[in-house]
């Protein structure tokens, strides 16, 4: 059952007694009703309802969706193409996993309107390779949804024709990365492009302007088309409208997914009141509130925010509201929902080993500092955790951390030196004294590595 | 030379000065143009951007412009238009010229960014550089001592690649030296049109490797371990044979095809070590063939002419000249010249051909060209002996009208200047039935026919000029001295032209350039001193009706030539 601070939209039947993912259950759910009157108005109309709405992007890094369908350049005369990203991949994020297995058809809608709205005639689902039955699911969805016309040469009988293509990755974090997945789209090894000039909006999928949204952005579409921009940016908070998803994970009580309106849970009511607080005798020590590559937010640290109205407020991480602007202007950020809660626990110097060792597995090799650096840091981690700490390590790990981000060609490098430079920053003394403290740590510490 | 056509220049500001760059140049090649080096590994001038380095991270600037008024934002204490500084740094080498760029190599963000690469370049590179065939020509080397911190704080265990990994026939890979730059992904898929390298797994652990089942083994292999900038890729027939700085390099021409390659030829103390592509934007790029870098192989060969014979028995140099100049004055003399010898050779053989009143012939090559840097015409300078007048039309194969005169016994004596006529297409019988004087490198069926056998020089061993399929008429220099005895092609030619009764010309190159520039009216106002290093353009419009060989090559295109302008 939902929580009753929850405000189900995209999860509306997530998890629902009775709610398959076939084509009839959907339809007896008023599925493809909006696709059938997004149809019948203008593609403008619909770019214009996606703008006024304020959808911003749900993959991560928050891009408005509206301005990135205006983006996308229409004087070249090729084709453009409609990318969904469902390579999810964020560790503590597992969101878009729901929506492929159990509701297909919602996702296949908001395809289909976005589509519509830009008149895309090619739309192509990168689910990642770890979800072979999500991608069997997409296929059996969309094989029926073309069946009955709602995609295909020919849809609803306008003379419009859109086909969708479910790709499978291969197993590789970087292909969440929108160049990298379109390079591996395109059968290549997914080396992310350099940006500028390889914008997908202008030089995308097979050099074509290119459109990647997120599963979870899409879904939102359509329901941006069924309600209207208006009323969902009455949603959720000014310049954060609609809901979020989020996935709890880690030393809460009632670790899940949850569907909130944008802003108006904070960190604390969202832990503490939803989530059920945590473990009996714990303390919760840090949260990382974005999926892993987020910086992590230290229990007892304050924030002086300035907020729209000009006036400044204090927060602790409590105080925190769930949106993309509080979590930014609090250092760090909403990325892909995932919420990683850890309580004391839990051994920093361990949890950051974990962290760095999937980022030094994941790292591409494209580009030096990321290629080295993150291998560097997992060994430097690594080492401490086996028993080998510096009093120094902390500080070269922090060190090597500030020579990756910002220098690489995509933003992987930010993403494997935040982790680093937020935990050594918030739990130096940690890092400082680890040798010293293992002996002293409790007997029943979580073992991450 | 050809002019061409004048590119739009745009102002860009570099560290404060600033310098006018045509369209498209990219921040490392303007800085070059100020004499600021951006260090750099993965970028190459012939090849695509990629990128992966990251060693040329510089700070970018754009001048400031408010908003709403779209007027420059002035800087009150300079005076000057504000400049809008990027926060994050900037790869150089994908940063093209745009108006009023600004960019900054020095300050302590660049410095850190490089001291940044260099120390993870370094990390997992195995330093194994006492037993490296690129230490003293390594980049890796060169910038770690220019920009790395000169320590390191790595204590970690390296990663473990494969040493000893053979590519192809000619090229081996040491995978721990490698740094992924993918120079050589780049020009196999760009240049040689061989797309067989790429990388296998993931990350640091990230692997150079052929795909399953292919090879390095397209003729142009041996540029990937020129643009290698470390010591992973190695030739197999350099490999730990010489210390680079050791080596001295002599411009020179390859004398595989028409297409003229310029070259560099390393050598010590008299031996030479190998064959690299020099630079020339007109003709080869930073390109060469892999069969154009074993040429150097026939200077050593065992079956090299060292020793003057008359009549089978050795002579000395100048006993077989006059002997040769004596049956060469019997008249009944045919000249078989060659398009393998230089511009001043085929003048001397010309000359010769004069003063003794007989016709010549040049020895035809034409094979299948690789549309690249191999001509379909293998003789480096058929169109010298058209310039000097050797010839008038394109050789004809298989010599068949001199054939044909020996047969009708209408020749007594037939002059080779550098051709094996045996190969050449003329019988044993034929050879037997007139005197040879022939002038060669090698031992061959026709020096051992030959009445006087003279040795010559290689094109490593001499100096001289070719004209290559363009008309571009290149110089190459003497890397290596000739064998001992064996006397300058030209002092030969001299010498015999003499005995044989014709004009006394010097010998000396710049003397006979002289002569040659007054009397051949495409080479007038040429010195050879004044020839560049990447040659010089001769007007071909006289010989445009020709039916040449050659098929279009890199920075060739068969047909009509557009007029040179005058000199």
């Amino acid at each position: 059952m939902p929580h009753p601070a929850e405000r189900r939209l995209i999860f509306r039947h997530i998890d629902e007694p009775g709610y398959t993912p076939d084509l009839a259950c959907y339809l007896r759910h008023g599925g493809y009703e909006v696709l059938k009157k997004s149809v019948a108005r203008k593609p403008a109309e619909l770019v214009d309802e996606v703008k006024k709405s304020g959808l911003r992007g749900r993959g991560g890094a928050g891009f408005p969706c509206g301005v990135k369908w205006t983006l996308v350049d229409r004087k070249s005369g090729k084709p453009v193409y409609l990318i969904v990203n469902a390579d999810e991949s964020e560790p503590g994020t597992f969101k878009d996993r729901y929506i492929i297995h159990q509701d297909p058809h919602q996702l296949i809608e908001g395809i289909m309107i976005t589509c519509w709205a830009n008149q895309v005639k090619q739309a192509y689902i990168y689910i990642r390779g770890e979800f072979p039955r999500g991608a069997r699911i997409l296929e059996q969805a969309i094989a029926e949804a073309r069946a009955q016309r709602f995609v295909g040469p020919d849809v609803l009988g306008t003379g419009y024709g859109c086909e969708i293509f479910v790709h499978r990755g291969a197993g590789a974090y970087i292909c969440g990365e929108e160049t990298g997945l379109i390079e591996s789209l395109e059968g290549k090894r997914p080396y992310p492009r350099i940006k500028p000039p390889y914008f997908p909006a202008v030089l995308g999928l097979y050099q074509c302007p290119t459109i990647v949204n997120n599963v979870e952005t899409l879904c939102n579409v359509r329901h941006i088309a069924e309600i209207g921009g208006e009323a969902f940016a009455r949603m959720g908070t000014p310049n954060n409208t609609g809901t979020r998803l989020l996935c709890v994970s880690g030393h809460v009580q009632r670790p899940g997914y949850y569907e909130l309106e944008c802003g108006k849970v904070t960190m604390g009511q969202l832990l503490h009141d939803i989530c059920g607080g945590p473990r009996p005798g714990r303390t919760f020590k840090a949260v990382i509130p974005g999926g892993s590559s987020a910086k992590i937010l230290r229990f007892g640290e304050r924030f002086k925010v300035r907020q729209r109205d000009g006036s400044t407020v204090e927060w602790g991480v409590e105080d925190i509201p769930m949106d993309f602007d509080s979590l930014a202007a609090c250092g760090s950020m909403g990325g892909s929902g995932g919420v990683i809660v850890m309580d004391d626990s839990v051994d920093m110097v361990a949890a950051l080993a974990n962290i760095n060792a999937f980022y030094a597995h994941e790292s591409c090799g494209q580009c030096t500092p990321c290629r080295e650096g993150s291998l560097w840091m997992k060994k430097i981690s690594a080492r401490m955790v086996h028993g080998e700490a510096r009093a120094q390590d902390g500080d070269l790990l922090k060190s090597v951390a500030d020579q990756i981000a910002g220098r690489t060609i995509c933003p992987f490098g930010e993403a494997c030196a935040w982790p680093t430079q937020s935990f050594v920053l918030k739990f130096g003394d940690e890092f400082k004294g680890y040798a010293e403290a293992r002996k002293n740590r409790p007997a029943d510490a979580v073992a991450l590595v | 030379m050809i002019a061409p056509p004048k590119p739009e220049l745009i102002t860009v500001n570099i560290d404060g000065r600033e310098i006018a760059v045509p369209k498209g140049t990219n921040m490392i090649e303007a800085a070059r143009q100020l004499g600021i080096e951006i260090p750099h590994f993965c970028y190459h001038p012939k090849l695509t951007v990629a990128g992966n380095c990251r060693m040329c991270l510089v700070e970018m600037g754009m001048p400031a412009v408010d908003p709403a008024t779209k007027q420059p934002t002035m800087d009150p204490a300079t005076g000057k238009q504000k400049i809008n500084w990027v926060p994050k740094p900037t790869i150089a080498c994908f940063t093209n010229a745009a108006p009023g760029l600004h960019i900054r190599t020095t300050t302590p963000l660049v410095r850190d960014c490089r001291e940044g690469v260099m120390e993870f370049l370094l990390i997992n590179h195995p330093l194994d550089c006492p037993i490296c065939d690129q230490a003293g020509e390594c980049k890796l080397q060169e910038q770690a001592t220019g920009y790395g911190r000169g320590y390191s704080r790595f204590i970690e265990r390296k990663n473990v690649k494969p040493k000893r990994t053979a590519l192809g026939p000619r090229v081996m890979l040491d995978d721990e030296r490698c740094i992924l730059c993918s120079r050589c992904v780049r020009f196999c898929k760009e240049i040689a049109g061989d797309d067989v390298l790429g990388f296998v797994d993931r990350g640091s652990y990230s692997t150079l490797t052929c795909y399953p089942g292919r090879k390095l083994e397209n003729n142009y292999s041996l540029n990937t371990v020129d643009i290698c900038p470390v010591g992973a890729l190695t030739s197999t027939d350099f490999r730990f044979k010489m210390r680079v700085w050791f080596l001295k390099t002599t411009a020179s021409i390859c004398p595989e095809s028409s297409v003229g390659v310029n070259t560099e030829v390393w050598s010590r103390e008299g031996v030479i070590y190998r064959i690299t592509p020099r630079r020339n934007d007109e003709v080869n790029d930073t390109w060469m063939a892999d069969s154009g870098r074993v040429l150097y192989k026939q200077v050593a060969a065992p079956d090299r002419l060292v020793r003057a014979t008359v009549g089978g028995a050795a002579s000395p140099q100048d006993e077989a000249v006059a002997r040769a100049g004596e049956l060469l004055k019997r008249g009944g003399v045919a000249v078989v010249g060659s398009g393998r010898s230089s511009v001043e050779e085929q003048f001397l053989t010309r000359k010769l051909a004069e003063t003794l009143k007989a016709p010549a012939w040049l020895v035809s090559r034409v094979s299948e060209g690789d549309g690249l840097l191999i001509a379909a015409d293998r003789n480096p300078n058929v169109r010298g002996a058209l310039v000097t007048g050797l010839i008038t039309t394109l050789p004809g194969p298989q010599l068949a009208e001199l054939a044909a005169q020996i047969d009708a016994g209408k020749l007594t004596t037939v002059l080779s200047v550098g051709e094996d006529l045996a190969a050449a297409g003329l019988t044993a019988a034929q050879l037997a039935r007139v005197n040879v004087v022939y002038l060669g490198t090698h031992a061959n069926a026709t020096s051992a026919a030959a009445k006087v056998a003279i040795p010559t020089l290689t094109v490593f061993e001499k100096s001289g000029t070719f004209i290559n399929q363009q008309f571009r008429l290149q110089k190459f220099a003497p890397a290596v001295p000739g064998p001992r005895g064996v006397a300058d092609d030209l002092a030969t030619l001299t010498r015999l032209l003499a005995a044989a009764g014709g004009p006394a010309l010097a010998a000396d190159i710049d003397a006979l350039w002289a002569v040659m520039a007054g009397e051949i009216r495409h080479l007038a106002a040429v010195t050879y001193a004044n020839v560049p290093p990447t040659g010089l353009l001769l007007d071909p419009t006289d010989f445009a009706r020709l039916p040449f060989a050659e098929g279009a090559a890199l920075h060739y295109k068969p047909g009509p030539v557009e007029p040179a302008a005058a000199p």
